[in-house]
């Protein structure tokens, strides 16, 4: 308990100091410390304010995921915001507020904490979204996503007070043993809250039918926060996804299963068919997360360990190759000039080899081609639904991955058989952007090859919280 | 248990070394690239010999087997071995290796990472034929498919993207259906054996109901029926074969078509014997509506390599014949026709990339008389074409009399129908070598044209020589694959008896499976 709340003291620690050029180094070595302090903790299990916080295996495991996102994210930016003039100590310290947002998120054992914790990230992200003033297009997507994301905050907290009306409590544990008394009469106000809480996530995870906004933002938004928000706060979101409904509220399971396939399959679809026809690589990342949201939700709805252990596996194996395609896009603009089109990665593959190469790879992966990362998540999301007799669902998903392989292809084949186009940062010109991309890439490529250790180690996290 | 060795690892991984190293080499330095990426994939070739050298040619077994864990917890293991169905197709893969690069040196642009992908490929192609795991197998194939789309995609003719995409989506279509079928298969297995694991050779004792064995080999033989390709899904194969650069397409021909066909006598067939079984009727009669479509579309093309590619589906509608007759003659002669198309159509993918190189085009009508001017060429042309019309005393022949003889005993009608295909396979090959061949030198730009030289010469001389000597002595090939064959029919043959029996005694659930 002591040890948690100092490492969200240290973290509070790096957010105020700030100055100039240096903060984004003390931004990753206050990261790197914490990740650090996640990583000596592992296997403890401590509570905080009357079990309300938790630090467990699960939430160690999010921790780290998150970290690393926001890791990647400032090392991504650093050119970005030199480019676009976004003011240094802001941003880095609402990257920070955020990725603590999100942890008080994956770590929360109590509704109201897990509502704070989405409030810090949210307001983080709203006004990372529009940091960019100088542009119209920036200001537009935060207020749409600010509106929006307030709308979906006022169904979770209508939908955290009927629960509370129900089970006479906010506590995870306490609505658990609500849930297991023999009365099974619960009132119609009870499943209200849940389905408002249900939607709420959906909106905050992208899911049909509540992805209007996801496409809007992430082309507004500075390139690396779309990568932070197509990252950290999905994973936060199935975080929570994962601790209420597939540990706590396991007894609802049969009650969900139906709508939740019905879900999955449409958020897969859609988001799969609009990516397909999208002209910017930006647009089409932005439906493409909302696809892999789809497939996420195969392991909600195949639930038990095994859904539970690939949706965690999934969310680490989506981390870097989404990152690294952001990191990308953003590596190809220029000046005012954002070189999000098709058009503009035409001959990348002989004019910048290795964001090419590294650009290709992660294309391949999100397409779940093996032997990458993309691949095996995609095979054990698979698999948790063959486990546990739902073979349409994983059908669907593999008809699904046919429809992405459409639209990534498209951006290999404009680098490599195309010419003309955009130029694309050199080396020189923005190291700490390559470095995110290698070690996304790198990431990308162990994950395929190598991914027992993670496997492991998502399994012991999403067991942890039994 | 043999001692352990690494030399199918070692085969299998050397062109991916290969292809690491030239990552090191200087962009500017063609030359050295080209010699680099010819050294590892004649050591790659050396390595299969030292394989064929090593097994046993008495045991149906698998050989030379190494196993390691990959992801213990899942029972996904790297687990790769040779038997008789396989060795050759990996002698035939590391044979081709330096021939495709040889049959390259005349790419300028972007070698690096032509070779690249390449040996890449090479890679992939090996270990498919290896692997004895499904999740690794399905690895590989897909391990494939990426340096394939970039070649013809990259170094392709006019309408390379098209045919690229074309490829990829349609092979992925198939082997994604595949992939849940494998999930199935192995989820089901450690429901009844309580042991979870992607090994072949265990799931082949998987005993599943008809009901379920239908839909999974319908999966796999979906995607392993778009690779072959099986007649209505070859569409993506003209295309593909067209835009790809002549190296490509000799892979394309040479090796991975083989794929589909091995993934049948590999995969599909003994995994699913009933279902197998059932299926074959419809099966046969799409290879013979293969053969003959194929031949008589082949018959009306104007591109040479267009016919050469038509030819494929009616060449591989064959193998297909031949696998589904489920005994001895039939399968060995399907691997042996595997092993002939691949040299005969690999080898008349590089004699119509040599015409192109010198008159960029592919058109017959602009050809004739060229025995005049190359008369070397024409020589090593009639060879092929006799090879692949199946002529007594080269390989063809071979291969095809013992699928005929084969099918023969299970569907002598189905048999007489492929028969015709022979004929019409004789007709379109003899006059497309009269028209380009013969007749008069009537065109000025093939007056000028310079018979092959020593390169084209290195390249083709080995597949000549394996063409005559396996339609003379096709003994040794025959021997090593037969005790393997030979588990394979008995598999089969088991089945067959006990069908009845199973439709008989099962009563009502078992009885109605179709209506699962």
């Amino acid at each position: 308990m002591l040890l948690t709340a100092l490492t969200v003291l240290l973290l509070d620690l790096f957010l105020k100091e700030e100055e100039k050029g240096f903060l984004a180094w003390i931004t990753i070595l206050g990261l790197a410390i914490a990740a650090a302090m996640a990583y000596l903790l592992r296997g403890s299990y401590a509570g905080a304010f009357q079990d309300s916080y938790l630090l467990d295996g699960f939430s160690l495991f999010f921790s780290q995921l998150f970290f690393g996102v926001a890791g990647i994210t400032v090392l991504a930016s650093a050119r970005y915001l030199q480019e676009t003039r976004i003011r240094q100590g802001e941003y880095h310290a609402l990257i920070l507020f955020g990725t603590f947002g999100m942890i008080l998120m994956a770590s929360a054992n109590d509704l109201i904490v897990f509502f704070l914790g989405l409030e810090t990230m949210s307001i983080a992200v709203y006004i990372l979204t529009g940091m960019w003033r100088e542009r119209g297009q920036a200001s537009e997507a935060a207020m749409k996503y600010f509106i929006i994301g307030a709308f979906a905050t006022g169904f979770l907290l209508y939908g955290i007070a009927l629960i509370y009306g129900a089970a006479g409590s906010t506590h995870f544990g306490r609505i658990a043993a609500y849930l297991t008394q023999p009365a099974q009469q619960w009132p119609p106000f009870f499943y209200a809250g849940l389905f408002l809480l249900l939607t709420g996530l959906a909106f905050k995870v992208a899911a049909v039918p509540f992805h209007f906004w996801v496409p809007d933002v992430y082309e507004g938004a500075p390139t690396p926060v779309a990568g932070f928000m197509a990252v950290g706060v999905k994973a936060a979101a199935f975080a929570v996804w994962a601790r209420i409904f597939l540990a706590q509220l396991a007894p609802l399971q049969s009650a969900w299963t139906v709508p939740l396939f019905v879900l999955a399959v449409l958020t897969m679809t859609l988001g799969n068919l609009l990516a397909i026809v999208q002209t910017s690589v930006k647009r089409m990342l932005a439906y493409s997360s909302i696809a892999h949201a789809g497939y996420l939700l195969i392991g909600v709805v195949a639930g038990n360990e095994a859904g539970g252990q690939a949706l965690l596996f999934y969310l680490l194996t989506y981390a870097p190759m989404t990152l690294g395609a952001f990191a990308v896009v953003a590596a190809l603009k220029r000046e005012e000039k954002d070189c999000e089109s098709y058009g503009d990665y035409a001959g990348l593959g002989f004019k910048r080899p290795f964001l090419a190469l590294a650009m290709s790879l992660f294309m391949l992966s999100l397409a779940g081609f093996p032997p990458l990362a993309g691949f095996t998540g995609k095979f054990y999301i698979f698999r948790s639904a063959v486990v546990t007799g739902h073979t349409a669902l994983a059908v669907a998903g593999a008809l699904n991955s046919l429809l992405s392989v459409i639209y990534y292809l498209r951006v290999i084949v404009m680098m490599y058989m195309e010419e003309g186009g955009a130029e694309g940062k050199s080396f020189a010109a923005a190291p700490y952007l390559y470095a995110a991309v290698a070690i996304a890439a790198l990431g990308t490529i162990y994950l395929g090859l190598l991914p027992a250790g993670a496997l492991e180690a998502s399994r012991l996290a999403f067991l942890s919280l039994r | 248990m043999e001692p352990f060795t690494r030399d199918l690892s070692l085969l299998i991984f050397l062109p991916v070394v290969g292809a690491l190293a030239l990552l090191l080499i200087p962009r500017g330095r063609t030359r050295l690239l080209f010699q680099a990426a010819l050294l590892f994939a004649s050591l790659t070739f050396l390595c299969s010999l030292r394989v064929l050298w090593r097994f046993d040619p008495a045991s149906g077994e698998m050989q030379l087997v190494e196993r390691f864990a990959w992801m213990a917890a899942y029972g996904i293991d790297y687990f790769v071995g040779v038997d008789g169905l396989s060795l050759f197709l990996l002698l035939l893969t590391a044979f081709l290796g330096p021939i495709v690069i040889l049959a390259s040196w005349t790419i300028s642009e972007r070698v690096k990472e032509y070779l690249f992908f390449m040996l890449l490929l090479e890679t992939g192609m090996l270990g498919a034929f290896a692997a004895l795991d499904l999740f690794l197998f399905y690895v590989f194939w897909e391990v494939m498919l990426v340096p394939m789309y970039f070649l013809i995609g990259v170094w392709g003719g006019p309408r390379r993207i098209y045919a690229a995409v074309k490829f990829v989506l349609y092979t992925m279509a198939g082997s994604l259906l595949m992939l849940v079928a494998i999930i199935y298969l192995a989820t089901r297995n450690s429901q009844v054996t309580q042991l979870l694991t992607f090994d072949l050779l265990r799931l082949y004792n998987l005993q599943l109901p008809f009901g379920e064995q239908i839909w999974l080999f319908l999966a796999f033989a979906l995607s392993f029926a778009i690779k072959v390709p099986l007649f209505p899904f070859h569409t993506w194969l003209p295309d593909a074969h067209v835009e790809a650069p002549t190296a490509g397409s000799v892979i394309l021909a040479g090796v991975l078509l083989k794929l589909g066909t091995y993934g049948f006598l590999r995969f599909a067939i003994p995994l699913f014997p009933e279902a197998a079984l059932a299926a074959a009727p419809f099966i046969i009669a799409l290879a013979v509506i293969g053969i003959v479509y194929g031949a008589m579309v082949a018959m009306m093309q104007e591109d040479l390599k267009k016919l050469v590619a038509y030819s494929s589906v009616s060449h591989l509608g064959f193998v297909m014949l031949g696998l589904f007759a489920f005994n001895l003659q039939g399968i060995q002669g399907a691997i042996y026709q595997m092993l002939n198309h691949g040299l005969s159509t690999g080898a008349l993918f590089l004699i119509v990339g040599m015409i192109y190189e010198r008159r960029h085009t592919r058109m017959i009508a602009d050809f004739g008389g060229l025995w005049k001017q190359m008369p070397l060429f024409s020589a090593f042309f009639l060879v092929v074409t006799l090879s692949s019309i199946g002529l007594p005393g080269l390989n063809g022949f071979v291969g095809e009399f013992l699928i005929l003889l084969g099918s023969f005993q299970s569907s002598p009608w189905w048999t007489a129908g492929a028969a015709t295909g022979v004929v019409l396979g004789a007709i379109y090959m003899l006059w497309m070598f009269r028209r380009v061949v013969y007749g008069p030198l009537s065109r000025p730009e093939n007056q000028k044209l310079h018979d092959i030289g020593t390169r084209e010469i290195v390249m083709i001389i080995p597949i000549l020589t394996l063409i005559v000597f396996m339609g003379i002595y096709p003994r040794p090939f025959l021997d090593r694959m037969k005790p393997a064959v030979e588990m394979v029919v008995k598999r089969i043959e088991s089945k067959k008896e006990a069908t009845p029996l199973i439709q008989g005694t099962g009563g009502g659930r078992e009885a109605r499976p179709r209506g699962n």
